[in-house]
């Protein structure tokens, strides 16, 4: 499903000359954009993302396990400040039930289409699509706010977007963004990142190495590591990691 | 954010130096200790207690709590906790509609099992009120999904709408689902209110921390009971000085976000205390706790006291414990308003914190006015109204709408004398001024909703609203423009067919 988020052109000369992930024998692999490197468990309904392989299985014939995600790869929107969830998924679309796998698809059809068009000429899902081309959205501050709607940062994951790096976030949508395993909520120190960077520009977000590189203007930015949040994010949710570490039984016995 | 304080008796409440902070506004005295040189914690003495304080809550206090910090501590089973930490917490009641109820169903039934049970039925309140009277199929659907759940789990408190042609004749539908919590008695001060709906702060308003949350924590919580909180910081506002009679607890809120701004409150408990918290009815307390979110605050609180109680006494019967800050209570900062010197405000196109004057605005040509929702919405949100209907004695300018928060809310408007009428109801002072007959309660167009919602804009319009967001397209139409404002204003604003200043009818 990887080659669905394909953008329009990815060169192998905007390639980063370093590795992104230390594990990689050739970072020339990196044709495929949003590089979802790990093989996910589906353990429940079909409403979550399909199963991705690794990119890597190729190159690295001796990789037993999978490897977890460590980098996003691809073009990027460009939002400003104060973003809030009605811009994200207008309160109209509300009656969409995330948790239905065809309205959950629906939803990613609709992610930002409540962004006024002057401001935003470019939309984020183009006419037609029902997943997006942009594979990372970069924000200012306060990021999501407004509603506690989960249908928020559950739109920004099905349309194939899943990662922001903003300057801050609002609780909520913070919260939902980890508690869904949707989104990557990344955190950037440098104030005024969105001011540089283009929508469309090419962008990688290292995880582990916690930076944003835009190969388009040629800047690096550095970013606050996920912490906690990331593991979580990485099992598919809060109830995915809590059944993985133990924390509560598996799926289909009743609460501890 | 730790750090030491001082005890400062009542008129020194100013910085650690010992002076006040100009601010732009000369009619406000806010006290903003933001600066690099004002980063440690001011502490002010809180005014002393009322005797009638249950004894549980006072007597020696080792370690320091602000009042979030205390009922979160109880919820948590700790003798003490600090800002950071996360904690599992027990939850007193779990709330959800029909905008999130059937995401939160599915996630708890997926991650349960199909024939998984709900922690406690009795603890769950299920309360329809966002996509109601409207012919949208999947709205109609999303509301069937909640009643086919609460039959099978056995749910106590489902405030059930069947026939959506005459909401009266569905004797369990209240409506908005913040203000049905209040008036069914489901808000108790001490307790943990959580619920999938951002303005769940509103119930902060009976000293219990209230907060929203998403599907898929509220799925944890209706299998376990549970949920890990971090616990947050608290920010003080502390606000004296008589109530003018224009001024309603809209523009205090409006007050503040503008001061702090939308993210000034973000991953914040917020109290109001001071003398003129303490005046407020229970509906202000809510208005004023319900857009915290708006400030990013995570819950609002105000003390409870004989207000509180006297409400409480024919809606509950359930035992509660009010929790109050200790009086060495670190707060990370104190903010202070002499209330008397406040004029009324509006918060412009198109963020709640953009505020300015509402007489400064007095050359925007506006098309309607709305009001309603659990901002302002509630009995005395529309006795207010009335009250500027009934000074002027004139017909409204432009169409203006009105959303009873609930089927009380409604009744209140058709049975209620409005003091200095003579006996008129709410109801008969709308018709007399030309406003739009009361429409069945719901959370209406607030948020704009299906297509075919009532008083949802759908052209690009100017609106006085006493709702609480305006963000781009909240109504409706993205290009909309919605000043926010108290029901004074909004009244004002309809007889002129501009922004007003409640002044020119109250004064």
């Amino acid at each position: 499903m990887a080659t669905a988020w394909a953008p329009k052109a990815v060169l192998p000369s905007h390639l980063p000359k370093t590795p992104i992930s230390p594990r990689r024998q050739s970072s020339s692999k990196l044709l495929i954009p949003t590089c979802h490197i790990h093989l996910k468990t589906l353990n429940r309904s079909t409403s979550r993302r399909p199963l991705l392989t690794p990119l890597a299985a190729a190159a690295d014939a001796d990789l037993a396990s999978p490897e977890p995600i460590t980098a996003f790869h691809g073009l990027c929107y460009v939002l400003g400040n104060n973003i809030d969830t009605d811009q994200i998924i207008p309160a109209e679309h509300l009656t969409l039930v995330p948790s239905k796998p065809d309205e959950y698809r629906k939803l990613g059809s609709l992610a930002l289409v409540g962004l006024p068009a002057d401001s935003y000429p470019v939309p984020f899902v183009d006419p037609g699509e029902t997943t997006t081309r942009f594979s990372v959205i970069i924000g200012g501050d306060n990021f999501g706010c407004g509603s506690s709607r989960e249908h928020a940062p559950v739109a920004i994951g099905a349309s194939g977007a899943r990662v922001v790096v903003a300057e801050s976030y609002a609780r909520i949508f913070f919260r939902n963004c980890v508690a869904t395993g949707e989104v990557y909520p990344l955190e950037t120190e440098e104030i005024g990142m969105w001011k540089e960077c283009t929508t469309g520009d090419i962008v990688t977000v290292d995880l582990p190495g916690n930076r944003l590189i835009n190969h388009t203007k040629g800047k690096e930015y550095k970013l606050k590591p996920i912490g906690d949040a990331g593991p979580v994010i990485e099992a598919g949710g809060i109830f995915a990691y809590a059944r993985k570490t133990g924390m509560i039984a598996s799926t289909g016995a009743t609460a501890p | 954010m730790e750090a030491s304080h001082i005890q400062a008796t009542g008129s020194a409440l100013f910085g650690k130096k010992g002076r006040s902070i100009p601010c732009s506004s000369p009619s406000i005295v806010a006290h903003r200790c933001r600066n690099q040189s004002f980063s440690k914690i001011l502490a002010v003495m809180a005014p002393s207690r009322s005797p009638q304080r249950p004894t549980s809550t006072t007597g020696s206090v080792k370690h320091a709590m602000t009042m979030t910090e205390k009922i979160l501590a109880r919820a948590s089973e700790k003798t003490k906790l600090e800002p950071g930490e996360n904690i599992w917490v027990n939850v007193d009641v779990l709330m959800t509609h029909d905008v999130c109820g059937p995401g939160t169903i599915g996630i708890f039934k997926r991650e349960f099992g199909e024939n998984a049970k709900v922690w406690d039925r009795e603890k769950i309140v299920i309360i329809p009120d966002h996509y109601i009277f409207t012919r949208d199929e999947r709205a109609n659907r999303n509301v069937d999904i909640l009643r086919d759940f609460c039959l099978e789990q056995n749910i106590k408190y489902f405030y059930d709408i069947k026939d959506l042609g005459n909401f009266k004749a569905n004797p369990d539908y209240k409506g908005v689902c913040h203000v049905a919590l209040a008036q069914e008695g489901h808000c108790r001060p001490g307790e943990v209110l959580l619920g999938t709906d951002s303005h769940t702060c509103n119930a902060g308003a009976f000293g219990q921390f209230a907060s929203g949350i998403g599907n898929t924590d509220a799925g944890f919580v209706m299998g376990t009971g549970k949920l890990l909180l971090k616990v947050p910081p608290t920010l003080r506002f502390i606000m004296d000085g008589e109530m003018p009679s224009f001024l309603l607890a809209k523009d205090l809120i409006l007050q503040i976000i503008g001061e702090i701004s939308v993210a000034g409150a973000t991953y914040k408990s917020m109290e109001f205390v001071g003398s003129t918290v303490e005046s407020l009815s229970m509906e202000e307390r809510m208005t004023l706790c319900n857009m915290v979110v708006e400030a990013g605050g995570k819950n609002g609180v105000v003390p409870a006291d004989e207000t509180t109680f006297n409400y409480l006494e024919d809606k509950t019967s359930v035992e509660y414990q009010p929790m109050y800050s200790d009086e060495n209570a670190r707060f990370v900062h104190d903010y202070k308003f002499d209330v008397s010197k406040l004029e009324p405000l509006v918060a412009k196109p198109h963020s709640p914190d953009n505020r300015a004057l509402a007489r400064e605005c007095r050359d925007v040509k506006i098309d309607r006015v709305y009001i309603g929702s659990c901002t302002g919405g509630k009995t005395e949100d529309f006795m207010a109204a009335a009250k500027i209907f009934l000074a002027s004695g004139n017909k409204v300018k432009v169409p203006t709408f009105l959303v009873p928060a609930t089927q009380k809310v409604w009744m209140d408007l058709y049975g209620l004398p409005v003091p200095g009428s003579g006996g008129k109801t709410c109801s008969q002072i709308f018709e007399n001024a030309g406003c739009d007959t009361p429409t069945s309660p719901s959370c209406g167009a607030c948020l704009g909703g299906p297509r075919d919602t009532y008083a949802r804009m759908n052209e690009p319009q100017v609106c006085v609203s006493t709702t609480n967001r305006n963000f781009p397209g909240r109504m409706g139409h993205k290009e909309g423009q919605i000043y926010l404002a108290s029901p004074y204003t909004a009244a004002a604003s309809a007889l002129t067919g501009f922004v007003t200043d409640p002044r020119e009818f109250l004064q």
